[in-house]
């Protein structure tokens, strides 16, 4: 198999031009125009709107329907996505979307239900959205859900204010958040956002939470940990009931950053480890794609003690039929307007209606056999696991290429530019920060034996390029829509819109 | 079982992999776990469902109960073009993740970009963010940003904003201890009483902020003295507009707003009971509000062959290596809603946006001078409305959506439901209109609405 990514050029800078270069000063798709009888009822626009506050001036570009049509699948063909071949992102789970779940999203009473829409109207949607809910509680063993976040992150936020407010009404002064230096970024932004003080812990030899550096840590300001399990090393935390005990008997709470739910959904609930509050990615574990970037959505689950705080409205039971309610005192408020995204939330749904019970628990062991497969078949062939290789991994893995990069000067980032000239999307690089030149490997369930071997393979050719020709390596990509990207000069000139870059004289610096 | 999907997990391929890895059994790979906590059996959600079911069971529970859809409160029915969804139906856009390796997600950092470009121009901002996740946490994100960059913690805003981000705003600034004062409104225009925002304002004012329209579907005229009043006394001038509405009036840009905020569902993305959406936050060109910006941004840049490429740029704002000290924790956004609406922008271009604008003004203006014709009904304020207006009524609410929906026509949205302090004591519903309206509907929609005795 070889791959070549699409390129479009236009000359030799340029790959295809920019909107406002292929468009004119006028011009563009009129969808709608006023009416002639209104126009006459009513006069020119000045009699509307003050003459001084009507725009004069619209810069756009103006463009056929076709040119616009042939610009997008250009761009869209120079992008790589998951049904265009293995996507082994570690922490994100790229698994395949079902185009089922898609149709159900793209019903047309989902689509134009307007949020204000009267009870009798949502009641069929809103009992979509709470047997979500239920469905995330059995998995979970939570039973306290909102379906509000857009996103992890922003159910990270969530989360951390629950406890906020929590401890406030308790009359404590609780304001230290502990979180394992493992952790995703976003765990440390967000409790920082919540108004908690960081307290970082470093992990243990074997790659999990150092329990020395934990009891060290707590103290009658620790108002909780935030923990992720499988932990970004892939393994999975096996003394995560002592640690929620530990917190829990000094009065803190349990966060658990569900993004590496996939390797244990329907194997561990939650609950049983001790979690009080947790957020789930309903665009990585339940099959919502990820947008290029979102949108996604971050259900947030609490245990009853909680459940007072979550931000509203809640979706309740009453008399057989489904509403909103906004009865709820202690609330945390509101993160983002309406309930959340009901276009992607709808998506989980479906996928967990397609999976029923045996398939959510077969789905995650075929992820982290996937996962096991490939390592095993990476360490015998050398390449360096330096955590937890005397036990199962969960659904991914972190190999480090230092040696590689000792030996032949080829970094973490030219290995994963090499794969991109394989048809392969790279792991996550660089990421734990605890391993030199890292990458974070999660092959998910979606993909084939064959594609696991095809992948296995391409690293292994890639590893001895890299001691035979590693400046072959290190000049890679060659195949890809555009070869090896300045993102320092990006850094530089900040060219953060066609504006700016016309302003900036770009063009002769580029031609330069 | 599901092999249909993960295609490993036929038995003869599990037997295989799992010989190769020395297991007897899937448990195996969980031998890791704790005994007391790794479940013996699924947890019961319930049986696999086949294709044709999950059909029939998503058609049992929604069904399109309504024709015509006149509901305001901040979004509202918008046509959207077919190539939009076609577009936007490319799994190289949709399935994609965050493009973190640029040289293989040219196609989406480049319609990210051009997102950021066409928005700068259409709001006359020069820096605009690959997105947010919508207009309440836009609100929110714009109220931390503003007390990072003036280093002042009072938040002045119009008492006419949008309840619900009013409710955003007070969540996201309810850890930093921050003061949030509402400006009154003149109870006849509709709009902001001037001298009453000035006499808030002082030197401790992080930003003012207006929107446009407000939650009464009304523009504040006076949008460029407040920002003038904000910028007296150093504070950061901030705009809520509706973009489509920026087709149409001087650009926030224009009128000398430091940040624009906005909903960009409105450009071509469904409803959908109210997500996914899409956050706006724009800037000028300055570094000292560019370096706090929240979120993605993406940059045109070069690849080493000296090729125009594009990649994300300033990443050393963001959670993923600033960690506690980031400017947002936000890191999955809207990247798809924003491609969606550079598709839209680009198809409708600058005549078919002046005249979606043009139209949706006519309609307003068309609605509000026939419903205030009608017996039962008055129209509140005297300001100019863009899409949205607030209708009293002197008979119930209830009793004229009621009879609407007997038509098949989604009435205004009542605001004591929800906000009762928004209602002022006049019995307010929001109605909107748009582009998908023909005068025809406008007519029936008032006639109907005219039935109701009171």
């Amino acid at each position: 198999m070889s791959f070549s990514q699409a390129r479009w050029m236009r000359g030799n800078n340029v790959l295809e031009p920019s909107l406002f270069e292929i468009g004119r000063a006028e011009g563009g798709t009129v969808i709608a125009e006023p009416e002639e009888e209104i126009v006459s009822l009513l006069g020119g626009i000045e009699r509307i709107i003050p003459e001084d506050l009507i725009r004069k001036e619209l810069k756009l570009p103006g463009l056929s329907e076709p040119e616009v049509a042939r610009h997008f699948n250009h761009l869209a063909q120079m992008n790589y996505g998951v049904d265009s071949g293995p996507y082994w992102l570690g922490s994100c789970t790229m698994k395949y979307t079902p185009k089922l779940v898609m149709r159900v999203a793209d019903h047309p009473a989902l689509r134009d239900m307007h949020p204000y829409s009267p009870e009798e109207l949502t009641e069929g949607l809103l009992s979509i959205l709470y047997e979500l809910q239920e469905m995330l509680s059995k998995i979970t063993g939570l039973p306290h859900y909102t379906l509000q976040p857009a996103a992890g992150a922003q159910g990270e936020f969530v989360g951390a204010l629950i406890i906020r407010k929590k401890i406030s009404d308790l009359g404590e002064r609780r304001d230290e958040m502990i979180i394992p230096e493992t952790a995703h970024g976003s765990n440390f932004a967000s409790a920082a956002m919540a108004g908690f003080r960081v307290v970082r812990i470093p992990p243990s030899e074997e790659g999990t939470i150092d329990m020395n550096a934990l009891k060290a840590s707590i103290s009658e300001r620790t108002a909780g940990i935030m923990i992720t399990n499988p932990n970004t090393l892939g393994i999975f935390e096996d003394r995560i009931v002592e640690i929620s005990e530990l917190i829990h008997a000094n009065g803190g709470y349990v966060y658990y950053d569900g993004a590496n739910l996939n390797a244990i959904m329907g194997w561990v609930r939650l609950s049983d480890m001790g979690v009080d509050v947790a957020h789930l990615n309903i665009h990585k574990t339940f099959s919502a794609p990820h947008g290029g970037g979102g949108p996604g959505a971050g259900a947030v689950g609490v245990v009853d003690q909680l459940k007072d705080y979550l931000p509203v409205p809640i979706i309740v039971r009453d008399n057989g039929g489904y509403k909103l309610s906004y009865d709820l005192p202690k609330s945390i408020g509101k993160v983002r307007m309406f309930y959340g995204n009901v276009g992607v939330l709808i998506k989980a749904w479906a996928y967990l209606k397609m999976l029923g019970s045996e398939g959510v628990r077969e789905s995650a062991a075929i992820a982290v056999l996937n996962a096991n497969y490939v390592r095993k078949k990476l360490m015998d062939s050398g390449f360096e696991v330096p955590y937890g290789r005397d036990r199962p991994c969960k659904h991914e893995f972190v190999i480090s290429l230092a040696k590689i990069k000792k030996e032949t000067g080829v970094r973490a980032l030219d290995f994963s530019k090499a794969l991109i000239d394989e048809g392969l999307h790279p792991p996550t690089m660089y990421f734990p920060q605890i391993v030199q030149e890292c990458l974070m490997i999660e092959p998910t369930e979606s993909d084939s034996i064959e594609e696991l071997d095809r992948y296995v393979g391409a690293m292994i050719k890639i590893k001895e390029r890299a001691y035979e020709r590693p400046e072959e390596v290190m000049n890679a990509p060659k195949r890809a829509a555009i070869t090896r990207i300045d993102e320092s000069f990006a850094n530089k000139a900040l060219w953060l819109s066609w504006k700016i870059y016309e302003k900036s004289k770009g063009q002769e610096e580029l031609d330069r | 079982m599901i092999a249909h999907l993960s295609p490993n997990s036929s038995d003869p391929i599990k037997r295989t992999m799992l010989d190769f890895l020395g297991m007897k059994s899937l448990e195996e790979l969980y031998s890791d776990v704790p005994e007391e906590i790794l479940l013996k059996s699924p947890p019961e959600i319930g049986k696999r469902n086949d294709h044709i079911e999950i059909e029939s069971l998503i058609e049992s529970k929604l069904s399109k109960k309504v024709k015509l859809i006149f509901t305001g409160g901040g979004m509202v029915d918008h046509y959207i073009p077919p190539l939009v969804d076609e577009l936007a139906s490319r799994q190289e856009f949709y399935t994609s993740y965050t493009p973190y390796q640029p040289e293989f997600s040219q196609g989406v950092l480049q319609a990210l970009f051009e997102y950021q470009s066409l928005m700068a121009e259409l709001l006359g901002m020069d820096v605009v963010n690959a997105s947010l996740y919508d207009f309440g946490s836009a609100l929110g994100e714009a109220g931390r940003f503003s007390i990072r960059v003036t280093k002042r913690k009072k938040i002045v805003i119009a008492s006419n904003v949008h309840p619900e981000r009013k409710l955003v705003l007070r969540t996201y600034l309810d850890p930093v201890d921050a003061e949030i004062v509402e400006a009154p409104m003149d109870d006849v225009r509709g709009t902001v009483d001037l001298e009453g925002l000035e006499n808030l304002i002082d030197d401790s004012v992080a930003m003012v902020y207006i929107e446009l329209p407000n939650f009464y579907g009304i523009l504040e005229e006076r949008a460029e003295d407040i920002v003038n009043i904000a910028h007296s006394k150093g504070a950061l001038a901030v705009i809520g507009i509706d973009p489509i509405l920026a087709a149409i009036i001087r650009p926030p840009g224009d009128l000398g707003a430091d940040l624009v905020i906005g909903e960009g569902q409105h450009l071509g993305s469904p409803m959908s009971f109210g997500g996914p959406s899409l956050g706006i936050f724009a800037v000028r060109m300055d570094m000292r509000l560019v370096r706090q910006l929240p979120g993605r941004l993406i940059g045109m840049t070069k690849s080493v062959d000296g090729q125009r490429g594009y990649c994300m740029v300033l990443q050393t704002r963001e959670q993923h290596i600033r960690k506690e000290e980031a400017t947002s924790n936000i890191t999955t956004s809207s990247s798809l809603i924003a491609i969606r609406a550079a598709i839209y922008i680009a198809l409708l271009g600058p005549n078919g946006l002046r005249k979606l604008a043009e139209k949706i003004l006519y309609n307003t203006a068309y609605l509000k001078e026939r419903i205030s014709k009608i017996k039962g009904f008055k129209i509140p304020f005297s300001g100019i409305n863009f899409k949205e207006l607030a209708v009293s009524s002197s008979v119930p609410w209830e009793r004229i959506n009621r009879n609407l929906l007997s038509n098949g026509i989604l009435g205004g949205f009542i605001v004591s439901r929800l906000f009762p302090e928004m209602d002022r004591g006049k019995n307010i519903a929001l109605f909107s209109t748009t582009e998908k309206h023909r005068k025809e509907e406008i007519d029936m929609l008032v006639d109907l609405m005219g039935e109701v005795e009171g």
